[in-house]
């Protein structure tokens, strides 16, 4: 058994999957360096130093085999942070190499695909939820702020949607759980790593004016919307999962 | 700006608007521009549900409950003795801003009582979609109401503006619009319809030979009847549902289960519960008749003029129809595997792809996401299936619901019991 660590990121694991044909490993397991420790006292590690044109060329066979769409689907198996996303992606590629002429993600009879599609499934959930339930705050400096806590990764799936969207107003979303996040200043939008994670605990008491008035309206107006002869908390839990209420301005 | 006042004002024209049920931000696309707010897709996105379950996506106001109308179902009718308030344009405007910059929303669904007359009231709902999108620069969705007897040079603009309009037909019978809604007549209901569905066709027929023509409409148009306030059956429903998409090209059409929330003689007694499942059935007809190839002749007949509210439409449509199985998973076409209780739209898909590289077998069938427990009794796979031998069963139904029971029960007899 050969263990190969990577840094963590996309492209690392592209690279140790390119090392896998490189060295034609064949009892091997891909950990990112900062989750993995050591079980197996007899398996070989191998470090993985990423390179991006190991990366690219991996890239650009799977583009060849699978599309740009097949990659984008293994990209949410990437983050996803599934304990077992590295070895699904390995396994998806090997296969698509052995069958370069067919889109073998759609293969779901295939355990490992059928995992991918439901990984997928999801994260494309979480990501659109991502784009439902983020609540912007004004603050007094004009920014437009929003907290998340997303289960998986999904910042860099969102980055576009409110990219797109807002263009005329400077806004941050911030992922509690990974400690990073993203931030638009009318021309970039770029993520934002801070050293430390950012305090929140004064965080209401630098809202602009009109924010506490806003949020109070939107309340009312949740309230009001709704016809009381019709309730179903069961349906209304469904669509909105308890563990985002405390996200939500009309649920708190 | 006077907080209290505007919290005010929206809790009455919220309150006024919810019994529209529309609330769909999808079917256009309208791309932001360089430095400006707002964009809208082809799914559109609901921020939030109430809890009654129901998707919050838009706005959803009225301009003002005041209205001439004296209509029997509505809470908004002159005669009812509520608080009535109306918004100003720029109280609209103002609260779609900054909803919409806290992403609490998609866009606005502005409604309103009729004041005056039909076009000072079209002409006031203009003018908000007009300031929103050339003062505010907004590119979110917006969806207007079209006033009957409005006039075309109004509705002209207003498609210019918004990106869905809809009329309510409000009851989907025309003597029973006659009984509750004396002082309205369904041609005016249905002529700013045509006129944008013209106007629809034309952009279409523009687009294909000039570059750039103004969006007319681009989300279509919608419409919605009320269920259960008269007593019009299902097939009836489904029969006017089917005209207007065909013959008016509609996005979609709403059902809207009755709410008794006014007392009148012409009326469903208070107590009557709302037609829930019935409206249910409803809307998987509807979804039969879009995505499901089913024509509206298929899911009922006059023999047979109610939905059966203890089953779904194609599963009922499956037992009415058992010559036409078992289906085989590996060699039927996909409009037959569409028709197999239990498989819907993605499935159906999936199972296209996947078949070609394997045989398929009840396993992979359930991981692809199918309801087993009904499909089963309609599927032949290539090696078989020991469920086939009740297809021909007298007691298939009973056996399909066996295992279930429903928290609407006491609603299956309702169309008994509603007068």
């Amino acid at each position: 058994m050969t263990t190969l660590l990577y840094d963590g990121s996309f492209d690392g694991l592209l690279t140790a999957v390119f090392e896998v044909f490189e060295y034609r490993y064949k009892d091997v397991e891909i950990f990112g360096k900062n989750q993995y420790h050591q079980e197996n006292i007899f398996a070989e590690t191998h470090e993985v130093v990423t390179q991006t044109e190991k990366a690219e060329r991996v890239f650009k066979k799977l583009e060849e085999n699978i599309g740009r769409s097949g990659i984008h689907q293994l990209l949410k198996v990437f983050l996803s942070e599934d304990p077992e996303s590295e070895r699904i992606i390995l396994s998806a590629i090997q296969l698509s190499v052995q069958h370069p002429h067919e889109n073998i993600l759609q293969n779901y009879a295939d355990n490992d695909i059928l995992k991918i599609s439901k990984i997928c499934k999801s994260v494309d959930r979480e990501r659109h939820r991502m784009t439902a339930f983020v609540r912007f705050e004004k603050m007094q400096d004009g920014v437009f702020f929003a907290k998340i806590d997303p289960d998986f990764n999904v910042i860099p799936l969102i980055r576009k949607h409110f990219k797109d969207r807002y263009q005329d107003q400077k806004w941050m979303i911030y992922d509690l759980r990974r400690n990073y996040g993203i931030l638009y200043d009318l021309e970039n939008c770029d993520f934002f790593y801070p050293d430390e994670k950012l305090d929140l605990d004064q965080y209401e008491q630098k809202f602009h004016d009109e924010e506490s008035q806003y949020q109070k309206l939107w309340q009312r107006y949740f309230i009001k919307t709704n016809i009381t002869e019709r309730k179903n908390l069961k349906l209304h839990i469904q669509h909105v999962p308890k563990r985002y209420w405390k996200y939500l301005t009309e649920k708190r | 700006m006077n907080f209290d006042r505007l919290k005010e004002k929206l809790e009455i024209l919220a309150d006024a608007a919810k019994y529209d049920v529309s609330c769909s931000s999808s079917g256009g696309t309208r791309k932001n521009k360089k430095g400006a707010l707002g964009d809208s897709s082809i799914s559109g996105i609901c921020h939030t549900y109430t809890e009654d379950g129901r998707c919050v996506s838009l706005l959803k106001v009225l301009l003002t409950n005041h209205c001439i109308y004296d209509c029997a179902y509505c809470v908004s009718r002159s005669s009812n003795d509520i608080k009535r308030a109306a918004f100003t344009v720029e109280e609209v405007v103002d609260l779609t801003i900054n909803f919409y910059r806290r992403n609490y929303i998609e866009g606005l669904f502005l409604s309103s009582g009729i004041f005056k007359n039909a076009d000072t009231t079209m002409e006031r709902l203009v003018r908000v979609a007009k300031k929103l999108r050339l003062e505010e620069n907004f590119n979110g969705y917006i969806h207007l109401k079209s006033i009957p007897g409005a006039s075309d040079e109004l509705m002209q603009e207003a498609a210019l503006y918004a990106d869905r309009l809809s009329v309510n037909l409000e009851i989907p019978t025309e003597s029973g619009l006659k009984l509750l809604a004396p002082e309205k007549n369904r041609a005016e209901m249905i002529s700013p319809m045509r006129y944008i569905q013209k106007g629809i066709s034309q952009y279409n027929d523009e687009k294909k030979i000039f570059r750039k023509v103004p969006k007319f409409a681009p989300a279509g148009q919608s419409t919605q009847m009320i269920v259960g306030a008269t007593n019009e059956n299902d097939l009836q429903i489904i029969k006017v549902a089917d005209h207007f998409y065909k013959n008016y090209n509609l996005k979609r059409v709403y059902y809207s289960g009755y709410v008794p929330v006014l007392e009148d003689k012409r009326l469903p007694s208070l107590t009557t519960e709302v037609p829930m499942l019935r409206e249910n059935r409803l809307y998987q007809s509807d979804w039969l008749m879009r995505f499901y190839g089913f024509k509206a002749e298929e899911i009922l007949d006059p023999n047979l003029p109610f939905l059966d509210l203890e089953i779904d439409p194609k599963l009922s449509w499956a037992l009415r129809h058992l010559d036409q199985f078992p289906i085989n998973l590996q060699t039927a076409d996909y409009q037959m595997i569409l028709r197999i209780p239990g498989i819907g739209v993605k499935t159906a898909k999936k199972i296209v792809q996947a078949r070609r590289f394997q045989i398929l077998n009840m396993d992979h069938l359930k991981k692809l996401g199918a309801a087993v427990n009904r499909a089963k009794y309609f599927i032949d796979f290539n090696a078989g299936n020991v469920f086939l031998k009740y297809l021909t069963n007298q007691n298939l139904k009973k056996l399909l619901i066996g295992g279930s029971s429903s928290k609407f029960h006491n609603q299956f007899s309702q169309q008994l019991t509603l007068f």
